[in-house]
């Protein structure tokens, strides 16, 4: 061997791990996953332990081979469950055709990994700050009557009863009413029966409970839409927003001074946000009740934000286009979500109308109760409509005279 | 006073019939979830 062909050996040989290494760094820049196969690294795990957003299409694209599905789907058979890990990305990424007893469009979605953001956000924030938020409404009620104290009439009553409601009028509301109280009582029980009940009773005395709160939430609630119905069409018509509310929002309703009184017809401003509140509410909880009561058949969240997507919302607010492939079970997780956190509004919502009719405000509760109010409330609090009442009135009677 | 009470009975009266109403008509929990291979009785 000469000299020369000794160094150019040595030379090859001295080179070559070196450029190995620059051909892994390649690699490594190209493909962050080449060194375990094309499944996920350490630092795939430790992004999303940081909570970081990482592009899953390297796992759920890897779930087998498509031309052999009926081979792979085989492996679940009777002799027994190959640990497969492409196997199980196929399940978990629903990439498999399955074959089971049960009816339900979800039996066939053997894993989703929705359900513990779910868990966490039905366990966490939505627990919170719901209670918080019933919490401060009570508490602000509670600051309320403490400094204003009970709203009376400022002049003496007259003893002269005027009707407010008819007996159908009241029947809806309480029907709404007496609903929405089950409804509220026995979701709250379902929501936070675990932290809050059971460490009290324990689990032998919650479980009748919760047996029954179930029962009485899913079947209440259609006498809940019934009322919701009806109310909504008796005073729809009442309650189309004019300019006499505009006065009246700047007075604050008389609320906070005493001898304020600003027109109002049959509903005041503040009556209509209730009844708006309620309709937009009432219909939207109905909405993802009715998906809740019958499992995976009434969808709507795909195709609610589709139309979100396509009008640009959550770009509105700096976010991604929301999902519009969801599983079954995703489905019913963001229903329950929406039913729980529209349903938190509403009783927030629904404890200051149920204050200002009881001990807010005297005369107010007659109203729904026995359907009459005094005169002087009427003129007080619905001057407007009282003198529609009145001219009403005068115009009866004058036509049922005989002419002389 | 009347109507609150009669809309009170009126609210059990809708939730019981509903209860029985969907049973009859196949959508228990049973009926809408278990297949013929599976035996729940």
């Amino acid at each position: 061997m000469t000299l020369s062909r000794l160094i150019a050996i040595l030379s090859v040989l001295l080179w070559l791990p070196l450029a190995a290494s620059a051909q892994d760094a390649e690699t490594t820049t190209s493909d962050p996953r080449a060194a375990t196969g094309g499944v996920q690294t350490l630092e795939d795990i430790l992004a999303r332990q940081r909570g970081e957003k990482i592009d899953m299409s390297f796992r759920s694209d890897l779930t087998g081979p498509d031309a052999d599905e009926a081979a792979f789907v085989q492996q679940l058979g009777t002799l027994g469950i190959t640990s497969d890990p492409a196997l199980w990305r196929a399940l978990r990424y629903n990439d498999v055709t399955l074959s089971v007893s049960s009816r339900t469009p979800a039996a066939e979605v053997v894993m989703q990994d929705a359900g513990m953001q779910w868990l966490a956000w039905r366990a966490g924030p939505l627990r919170t700050y719901g209670g918080y938020l019933l919490l401060a409404m009570i508490g602000l009620l509670a600051v309320f009557l403490a400094l204003r104290g009970r709203i009376r009439t400022d002049h003496p009553l007259t003893g002269r009863k005027v009707l407010r409601f008819n007996s159908i009028e009241r029947f809806a509301h309480w029907l709404l009413a007496g609903s929405f109280i089950l409804l509220g009582i026995t979701g709250l029980v379902q929501l936070f029966g675990r932290v809050a009940i059971i460490p009290l009773i324990g689990h032998e005395a919650f479980a009748p409970i919760a047996i029954a709160g179930k029962w009485v939430h899913n079947n209440v609630a259609w006498a809940f839409m019934l009322g919701l119905v009806m109310v909504t069409v008796f005073w729809i018509a009442h309650n189309i927003p004019n300019r006499l509310d505009l006065k009246w929002i700047a007075v604050g309703g008389g609320l906070f001074k005493k001898g304020v009184h600003p027109p109002a017809k049959k509903f005041n401003a503040g009556q209509k946000i209730i009844f708006w509140s309620v309709v937009v509410l009432g219909f939207s909880i109905s909405a993802s009740g009715l998906s809740l009561l019958f499992p995976f058949e009434l969808p709507m969240f795909a195709a609610t934000f589709e139309k979100l997507n396509a009008f640009g919302v959550p770009g509105w607010f700096g976010m991604e286009p929301l999902k519009t492939v969801l599983a079954p079970h995703e489905e019913m997780q963001l229903a329950q979500l929406w039913h729980a956190i529209v349903a938190f509004v509403f009783m927030a919502i629904i404890l200051a109308h149920i204050y200002i009719g009881s001990i807010g405000m005297e005369g107010a509760f007659d109203a729904m109760g026995k359907g009459e109010v005094d005169e002087t409330w009427a003129k007080e609090h619905h001057s407007l409509w009282l003198e529609e009442l009145k001219a009403k009135e005068s115009k009866d009677a004058a036509a049922s005279t005989p002419a002389e | 006073m009347k109507s609150m009470w009669i809309a009170f009975v009126a609210i059990f009266v809708v939730a019981y019939g509903a209860d029985r109403a969907l049973d009859y008509t196949g959508f228990s929990a049973q009926e809408v979830t278990s297949g013929p291979s599976v035996r729940l009785d």
